[in-house]
């Protein structure tokens, strides 16, 4: 048995069709719903729409009585079914991690099929190939989800309003679904849907050339504000993450892992261990080989009767370590290196015009140096997760952004087929890229195969910190030739950093495309001669991604650059933004071996557009008190388009605060208004954060830090006051939970700048300048 | 032998007193809304209420709340809903969720002193609990909300 083999995932960036991989079936759900609607209501919480609950009077449903009924659970669509009440049961199958997919999705789903939100459950869905893609990264849920929802809701509606055609004896074309009911044109004959039912779930699905879909102005729930429909477990304690489930018989572990990637344990004594009161069991887990995948990284665990004893007992281990290659790890001669590696030509990422001629022709040349460390994902949930591998029953529960990755995993350790394996998806207490990967879901199998019980393991803050996948660390060169006139001729684009791909294949020592192609390679300034060159660097550490991922410090060298050339030119950092971008076009990212998204181009037009908004709605240029100066700064990330103006206020000395935001996005048609802006003004804390403090050092291999002490985050009072602007639109909706953060640091550092004439070219800023 | 009560109910305890009341909370009743985070009194996750104040459940040891009357999230709205439940509700305060029965306990503890809080008086006792998410702004709206319901 081993916990290393089981398939490479496909990572959140690598989109594929995934949007209509699914086609509708007719399955039942073998899972139990993970929000009882019946609680909720009894609880008197809120509800979004005030209309009576069952939406009948008592009248009503005397006649209901006499209608057909359907005997179980009709399910036309692999994510609807209704029960013989007519309540229907939408599945939201992406993970819940803040970003409010499970309340968007399905109202999409609900929208088209006209369904009242007031009969609407939702259910948490099972890692089930059948719902189609679920790895959530990338920003990607709406983009890849919105169209097929729309359509498995306007299928429904269909054959309900089929169903009532059939009933009166009507043409379906007089017929029209209106919240949960279907009405005849030019009649007054209404049905509810639950009336429907047993003639609908007689009817073909219709394929999706039969329907009408929605026009805008029709739509209910989409463009609109929607609560999320956890609101009452979140308040009340009942809302379950991770490390809240509950069965008989289950254990509590905690595990001391190699303080170095891919060391070893050379040996060690539990005697204290075992002495501790409730401890069950010391168990060594296998040594981490390369590559590191989502496998266990090693050590040795303590299965308790509860978390106490296992984390207690966890550190009265004595483990001596093998450390390995990695142990020479040293983040401060790394900077060094990766600076050196950019001062040296690297490897040809895109090649227009001839760089070299027009620098050395160029009535002048700016160059600058960028520096960005390593970052944790420091979500307050810590990786958690459940596992019973029973000999005829594998059983995980956690809190996962790739339950599908654990359905190879949990095959792989327990031996049983995927049709005895179930992966139930909590809702997730943050997550940023951490929870894509399921290390500790491997643990806890393994664990559980071990000592024959279902085992729940625990990390601490201490484990989290030092034990992550770590977003990259990183140094940029930038250079630019400009002509007499000021134009910018001539851009050459270095990059040195560990790849996210050295996690999936050692030899990967280079930025891979993935990673210049968020905003390096498809930099959409029109300059005729743009080089961008990567050199290579080794992973020290697993590397992973985090909200936003490369653009966190593509985007702020190239923006951060892009204030300096304004200053250089004498030009308003809005006007030199808007005259780099030059005339709206769009980008052929097939040039740069990118490709061109169906229903997603590169449109320069709207990046200025949303450069136009903010600079508008935050007042650029207004007057400001001493010490306080605004910065700008623009980004395309995952098919959206943000802008963010900042305004900092600086003391005498140095400290510094931020007391606003403006962020512009054109995500075309917004789904969730609230959530989306509910994203934006998180994106402000996360990106303040990581530009005041966001900063993990190794030394010897180690990480350095530990916890909230040393690794600090905003807190209460220092969140700036957001205001989020967002641009009508019914294009396709693109990502919103990760484009806020990109242009956050360097609209900072460009205000930092303007308030006190000091440029900030190295993250974090400090809290002081 | 510890005595206690959680939510109201009297509870007896003969384990390790040196076990935090955040994971007899969690593993012995499973009680499972008070959350853990960071284990040292750093984050506000695992905030809990005792003798009516707020502190935090991970270093608070089952030896030191022998005698005490503990409330946990489970607790708080249990008959109807604290106002505070009712405004985050309604300012629509949550993203992932794990952290605000950390932040509502702890509210609910500051306006339970201190009804009508002003700004710094809500800023110096929130900033104990920490929202990775970053939903500060609309907890402040809420707790004022709350606050000017309940004045």
């Amino acid at each position: 048995m081993s916990t290393q083999e089981y398939p490479v995932p496909v990572l959140p960036f690598e989109r594929k069709a995934i949007a209509k991989a699914v086609n509708p079936e007719v399955t039942a759900f073998n899972h139990t719903r993970s929000v009882s609607r019946r609680d909720f209501l009894k609880a008197g919480s809120v509800l979004v729409i005030g209309v009576s609950l069952f939406g009948c009077s008592e009248g009503e449903r005397e006649q209901v009585a006499e209608t057909p009924a359907i005997s179980g659970p009709w399910t036309p669509d692999v994510y609807v079914s209704f029960d013989a009440e007519g309540t229907v049961t939408i599945v939201s199958h992406r993970s819940e991690m803040g970003q409010g997919i499970k309340t968007s999705l399905p109202a999409v789903v609900a929208d088209e099929m006209e369904a009242d939100w007031n009969r609407v459950v939702v259910e948490q869905a099972t890692g089930d190939k059948k719902f189609g893609d679920q790895s959530t990264g990338g920003s990607l849920s709406v983009i890849s989800f919105f169209q097929r929802m729309r359509e498995a809701g306007a299928s429904v509606r269909l054959l309900l309003e089929q169903a009532a055609a059939q009933q009166w004896g009507v043409a379906v074309s007089e017929c029209s679904a209106q919240q949960h009911k279907v009405v005849h044109k030019g009649s007054d004959k209404s049905a509810d849907f639950r009336e429907l039912l047993a003639v609908a779930s007689q009817l073909p699905v219709p394929t999706p050339d039969q329907l009408t879909l929605k026009t805008p102005d029709q739509y209910r729930y989409i463009g609109k504000s929607m609560r999320i429909v956890d609101m009452h477990e979140m308040t009340h304690g009942t809302a379950r993450y991770g490390a809240d489930i509950r069965v008989p018989g289950m254990k509590f572990a905690a595990i001391a892992r190699p303080p170095v990637v891919f060391g070893k344990v050379k040996s060690y004594d539990a005697t204290k261990a075992l002495a501790v009161k409730g401890v069950q069991a010391v168990v060594e887990l296998p040594a981490l080989e390369p590559p590191a995948v989502y496998k266990a990284l090693g050590g040795v665990a303590v299965v308790a009767d509860n978390s106490w004893a296992a984390l207690k007992a966890r550190d009265l281990l004595s483990v001596e370590w093998d450390n390995g290659a990695n142990a020479d790890y040293d983040s401060g001669r790394f900077k060094q290196a990766l600076l050196e590696a950019v001062r040296q030509p690297g490897a040809n990422q895109r090649n227009d015009g001839n760089f070299d001629e027009a620098q050395a022709s160029a009535a002048s040349t700016l160059e600058a140096e960028y520096y960005a460390p390593h970052l944790g994902h420091m979500m307050m949930e810590p990786p958690a997760a459940m596992a019973d591998v029973r000999a005829d029953f594998c059983e995980v529960w956690a809190p996962t952004q790739d339950p599908q990755s654990l359905v190879g995993m949990a095959t792989a350790i327990s031996g049983l087929p995927e049709d005895k394996v179930r992966i139930n998806m909590s809702l997730l207490g943050s997550a940023f890229g951490r929870k894509g990967k399921g290390d500790y879901v491997n643990e806890a199998l393994f664990l559980s195969k071990e000592v024959g019980a279902p085992v729940l393991v625990q990390w601490s803050r201490e484990d989290e910190v030092r034990h992550g996948y770590y977003h990259t660390v990183s140094a940029q060169h930038l250079s630019v030739g400009l002509d007499e006139s000021g134009k910018v001729t001539a851009w050459r684009h270095r990059l040195a950093y560990p790849s996210i791909m050295s996690t999936f294949n050692p030899a990967a020592k280079a930025p891979a495309k993935l990673e210049l192609g968020q905003g390096v390679i498809n930099l959409p300034y029109e300059i005729d001669n743009i080089r961008v060159e990567a050199s290579e660097a080794d992973a020290k550490v697993r590397i992973g991604w985090l909200r936003s991922v490369c653009t966190i410090f593509q985007s702020f060298a190239i923006n951060a650059f892009s204030d300096e050339i304004a200053h250089a030119r004498g030009l308003d950092p809005v006007e030199n933004l808007l005259e780099l971008l030059g005339p709206d076009r769009t980008i052929d990212l097939a040039r740069f071996g990118m490709e061109n998204k169906e229903g997603h181009p590169f449109q320069t037009g709207r990046l200025r557009g949303v450069i136009e908004l903010v600079a508008e709605k935050a007042g650029w240029g207004r007057e400001l008190p001493a010490g306080h100066g605004l910065g700008i700064a623009a980004q395309y990330s995952f098919d959206t388009y943000a802008a963010a103006v900042i305004e900092v206020a600086v003391g005498e000395d140095g400290s510094w605060r931020v007391p606003r935001v403006d962020f512009a996005i054109d995500c075309g048609q917004v789904v969730n208004v609230d959530r989306v802006k509910a994203q934006q003004e998180g994106a402000a804390v996360f990106g303040l954060s990581l530009a005041r403090y966001g900063k993990l050092t190794m030394s010897n291999g180690r990480v350095d830090q530990g916890n909230f002490n040393d690794s600090r985050l905003v807190r209460f009072g220092m969140d700036p006051e957001t205001h989020v602007h967002l641009v009508d639109s019914h294009l396709a909706p693109s990502g919103v939970g990760e484009p806020g953060v990109p242009p956050f640091a360097p609209a900072l550092a460009n205000a930092i700048f303007a308030a006190t004439g000091k440029r900030i070219r190295e993250l974090p800023i400090g809290i002081r300048i | 032998m510890i005595t206690l009560k959680v939510n109201g109910e009297s509870r007896q305890f003969d384990g390790d007193g040196d076990m935090p009341l955040l994971w007899y909370l969690r593993d012995e009743l499973a009680l499972t809304g008070t959350k853990y985070s960071c284990g040292k009194g750093l984050c506000g996750s695992c905030t809990v209420h005792l003798n009516g104040s707020a502190v935090r459940s991970c270093v608070m040891t089952m030896a030191a709340v022998d005698g005490a009357e503990v409330t946990t999230i489970e607790g708080l709205g249990a008959n109807e809903m604290h106002p505070l439940q009712v405004a985050w509700a309604e300012n629509d305060v949550p993203q992932c969720g794990y952290c605000q029965p950390g932040q509502i306990m702890q509210a609910a503890s500051l306006l339970a002193q201190n009804p009508s809080p002003d700004d710094k008086q809500i800023e110096d006792t929130m900033q104990g609990v920490i929202c990775r998410c970053g939903t500060y702004s609309r907890i402040r709206k809420a707790i004022k909300s709350a606050a000017g319901g309940a004045s």
